[in-house]
């Protein structure tokens, strides 16, 4: 991501030791963050893992158990009115009416942030532009990239300070994603601090600083390339003809600590540096791999994430 | 102000674009009151009867003739042993037997005694009761007549008169209770439903994250059914006066008053319910099964409260239902006026006045 | 043996044409990668397959039973998931099984030890008794995938199965489809993930209702000059006309 013109030093968002239960589940536990101004921080996990309730918690819509929260310098429980004022937030599930058109959508959350389209034309208008030819067509018959466009602009419209996406890209095709991540990239020239999640591990790569959150907990809290940085193990990517059998194989080398398929090819980390991508080389060959493609990778969000997430609590 | 009037503006959008909440505001009512009217009425058109007639002579053969014409009654039968009274009654065909006693007219006029038997087909209690009423009533006013011709005085036992309801119509039973039970039906549910709706899709976690006040959230979701529950106020009301000759014989003034406290009444209950229900689901079985059964059965639309048990009777006392269908019985079927329903207002105001300040005690500001 | 056969498949509401003339073909025990933008009608072409929508022109062989006159005989043949229809919340995970086996009519005394056999493969004997809602989302999907294979279909259809589900699952789900598809159960499949596009022996793209692409993901890649499977798609995807149906 671009270094944005604005200095980040003020913080913006910030955690402190959020619990919070939902009858025996521990939702959240010990949450503890910090985000800047201007910055795009992502919460990048599961379904399951959390983020929604964060995100409500944040937006003053639920309670913590215990720890504070603050927002733009306002506590969430206290000074929520003056919260709610400040910030842009967009649901996980699809939240605009859907008998409603695209222009009485907008009309509507304008008049109800007291604000008109007019006022605040210039931040949406690269989004509206697209949405322009079917605005007198209702929400519920977009496509999906149609309706989180849709759904941004309603956030956007009343030009918030803090803007919170949950799950914006869920179930959304790669294309569509990408310009809405091209979109989120423009707004935060604008200098308005995005706090987005998503289940998607590619995305973390948009954002400046990520938190990967399973299981109710941060994992971690970095940038992505510290993130990457951190990785302990040599990774490499193996593949040949015969991809599952590959697989197999590969998990049967005793000398093979993870392997997991990565599209194209299998991430593989070793126990120790003893063993060489010769050695594995050789080891393929004694299994019938031939034409094998063995290469010393730098590690994805994803391989980190499956590193750090203990292995057995995948849920 | 703007942003309450795009609110309503929105909620009508959110009606009209919907076939399935036009038909249950629209239509519904409509359909009920007919249903009530028609299905459901325990008034007696064209039943059957027999005779047993061991007189047969000028008083038996009247009473019989004008049972025939009447448009309640026609004869399918005469009888000419005791015994085939059970066996015609059991095929159904006929709802009473009228069995004369010997000498009917002599008796009469002489003893100025004479005894009719009405056996009643007792399966359905209420047409009984009502089938009932009707063959008295013109056996009586045969009495009546005979009385008026003639030159001694018979002695005169039985002067029946039905007050308020003389036909024993149950359209005079049941409007004011399709009434108060379509009013519940509509605001209450509706209301719930709507604010239900907005929690299942999430757009009530946006509402309630923007700086609109949750009064103003409130006063947006109510006003919409306000204003359709006038219209179908009215629409009921013109289908009791003209379809079942219901008429309004009160003041009507009274009437619309008693109605709006009434409305939001229930709107009020609608608000309540939806702080509790988190989908739409939940909304309808509440509304549904909490509020209507009690409104059908308690509140003396179906059953008159008097014969039900202590516990029944105190529980009716907290419907509002209850109060409002005894004003209306008050105001369209008694004829009286406002001096008449002043309790009723009383207690549908203060019932409006706690309902309201619960609901907006609990309505959340957060999600939960 | 071709156990998918769309020759000019067409579906048309009204003057709009959801699906404008496709053809392909699956084989035996291939894992077909079935992918397209939002709105390109992958959703509407695989309803058609399952014989639970007619086709408005052109033929579709599945199992070797007509879409248009046996959708009743490919509906037993068949298993089908996707990321909404799971499982009954309020079931356990043994009821639910039972239930499947019982409505595809797996014989009683054969119930019993498949679902053993299931549920040891995936590691789940110990919450067969646990009720899915307090399943996590990658069991719950892992567990709907097994239930949609329990009755040996020739051809299990899924839409999106993996959205949402971690990446640790996610790579033992499609493990599961490895081991499907080896068993020679044809694995028909749409996803949004794109590395998992990799994983398909050939693979589709739908471009407003066309095929405009198929073949295996290396050959695509190459076609598209193009280092991984996300680039081919967004080539192609970002050509459509179609932005919102």
């Amino acid at each position: 991501m671009a270094e944005s013109k604005y200095q980040m030093n003020r913080i913006m968002v910030q955690g402190h030791n959020i619990f919070r239960k939902y009858g025996k589940v521990q939702a959240l536990s010990d949450i503890s963050f910090e985000v800047m101004e201007g910055e795009i921080f992502g919460v990048i996990g599961p379904d399951g893992a959390g983020k929604t309730t964060l995100f409500r918690i944040l937006t003053t819509l639920l309670l913590a158990d215990q720890g504070q929260a603050m927002v733009n310098g306002f506590d969430v429980v206290e000074d929520y009115t003056s919260i709610r004022k400040k910030i842009g937030y967009m649901p996980g599930k699809f939240s605009l009416y859907q008998d409603l058109t695209v222009q009485e959508n907008l009309d509507f959350f304008a008049t109800v942030f007291n604000t008109t389209i007019e006022e605040n034309y210039h931040l949406i208008r690269d989004i509206y532009v697209q949405l322009e030819p079917f605005k007198s067509r209702r929400a519920g018959a977009l496509s999906g990239g149609m309706k989180q466009k849709l759904a941004l602009c309603c956030a956007l419209i009343h030009k918030p300070e803090i803007l919170f996406l949950d799950e914006p890209t869920t179930g959304v095709d790669p294309v569509s994603r990408r310009e809405f991540w091209e979109m989120l990239g423009k707004l935060k020239a604008q200098g308005i601090t995005i706090i987005v999640s998503t289940p998607y591990m590619d995305e973390a790569e948009k954002c400046d600083r990520i938190a990967l959150i399973q299981g109710g907990s941060f994992i971690q809290i970095d940038t992505p390339e510290n993130i990457k940085d951190g990785y302990a193990n040599p990774l490499y990517a193996v593949s040949s003809e015969s991809m599952y059998a590959l697989l197999k194989d590969l998990r049967s080398c005793e000398r093979v600590k993870s392997c997991y398929p990565f599209g194209d090819a299998h991430h593989v980390t070793f126990f120790d540096d003893s063993f060489t991508s010769e050695d594995l080389e050789k080891f393929l060959q004694s299994k019938g791999h031939n034409d094998n493609n063995i290469s010393k990778i730098r590690p994805t969000i994803e391989d980190c994430f499956m590193n750090l997430s203990s292995p057995g609590d995948a849920s | 102000m703007k942003q309450f009037f795009a609110f309503i503006k929105k909620e009508f959008y959110h009606i009209f674009r919907d076939t399935w909440t036009m038909v249950i505001l629209l239509i519904l009512p409509m359909v009920m009151l007919i249903l009530f009217g028609y299905a459901l009425s325990t008034e007696v058109k064209n039943a059957g009867f027999a005779v047993y007639d061991p007189s047969k002579d000028s008083a038996t053969e009247q009473i019989t003739h004008r049972l025939d014409v009447s448009e309640y009654f026609y004869l399918y039968d005469v009888l000419t042993s005791p015994e085939q009274v059970e066996e015609v009654l059991k095929g159904g065909r006929v709802s009473f037997v009228i069995v004369f006693s010997e000498d009917f007219y002599n008796n009469m006029v002489h003893t100025g005694e004479a005894a009719i038997h009405l056996i009643m087909d007792g399966t359905d209690p209420n047409t009984a009761v009502t089938i009932n009423n009707y063959v008295s009533n013109i056996i009586l006013g045969y009495q009546q007549e005979l009385l008026d011709r003639a030159t001694l005085p018979y002695k005169i036992n039985i002067l029946q008169k039905f007050l308020y309801n003389p036909e024993m119509k149950s359209s005079y039973n049941f409007v004011p209770g399709v009434m108060g039970m379509i009013i519940m039906l509509v605001c209450a549910m509706m209301t719930s439903i709507s604010i239900a709706r907005e929690k299942e899709t999430g757009t009530m976690e946006i509402l309630l994250v923007s700086p609109m006040k949750p009064l103003v959230i409130i006063l947006s979701k109510v006003v919409p059914y306000f204003f359709l529950s006038c219209i179908n106020l009215i629409t009921i009301l013109l289908m009791a006066v003209f379809l079942f000759k219901v008429p309004v014989a009160g003041n009507l003034f009274a009437l619309l008053i008693v109605s709006l406290l009434y409305i939001f009444v229930s709107l009020a209950i609608g608000l309540l319910i939806s702080s509790v229900a988190n989908s739409q689901i939940v909304a309808l079985l509440i509304s549904g099964m909490a509020l209507m059964m009690p409104v059908m059965y308690l509140s003396g639309m179906m059953f008159p409260i008097e014969n039900m048990p202590i516990f029944l009777q105190g529980m009716a006392q907290l419907l509002p239902a209850k109060w409002y269908i005894t004003a209306v019985k008050n105001i369209m079927i008694k004829g009286l006026g406002f001096a008449a329903i002043l309790k009723e207002l009383g207690v549908l105001s203060l019932m409006a006045l706690a309902l309201i300040t619960l609901s907006l005690k609990k309505f959340k500001t957060r999600l939960e | 043996m071709t156990v998918i056969q769309a020759d000019k498949l067409t579906k048309r509401f009204g003057k709009f044409t959801a699906v404008d003339h496709i053809s392909f073909e699956v084989k035996k025990g291939e894992i077909f990668g079935f992918l397209g933008a939002n709105g390109a009608g992958k959703t509407t072409a695989m309803r058609m397959l399952c014989g639970l929508s007619k086709a408005s022109s052109g033929l579709g062989r599945v199992a070797g039973f007509d879409i248009q006159k046996e959708s009743e005989k490919i509906k037993k043949v068949i298993g089908y998931m996707s990321q909404k229809f799971s499982l009954y919340e309020d079931l356990t995970v043994r009821e639910n099984i039972r239930l499947y086996a019982g409505i595809y009519g797996i014989p009683e005394k054969e119930i019993s030890p498949k679902t053993d056999l299931l549920l040891e493969n995936l590691g789940f004997s110990s919450e067969k008794n646990t009720l899915v809602k307090a399943l996590p989302l990658g069991w719950k999907q892992k567990l709907s995938f097994s239930v949609a294979i329990f009755h040996d279909p020739v051809i299990v259809f899924l839409d999106e199965p993996t959205g949402g589900v971690d990446p640790s699952t996610r790579r033992q789900f499609w493990e599961l489809i490895y081991d499907a598809s080896q068993r020679g159960i044809t694995v028909f499949v749409t996803t949004h993930y794109m590395d998992e596009a990799e994983y398909c022996d050939r693979v589709s793209i739908m471009v407003d209702g066309r095929i405009d692409a198929m073949d295996s993901p290396t050959n695509l890649k190459k076609q598209f000059q193009s280092p991984s499977m996300d680039g081919v798609f967004q080539q192609l995807a970002r050509k459509a006309k179609r932005q919102a149906d």
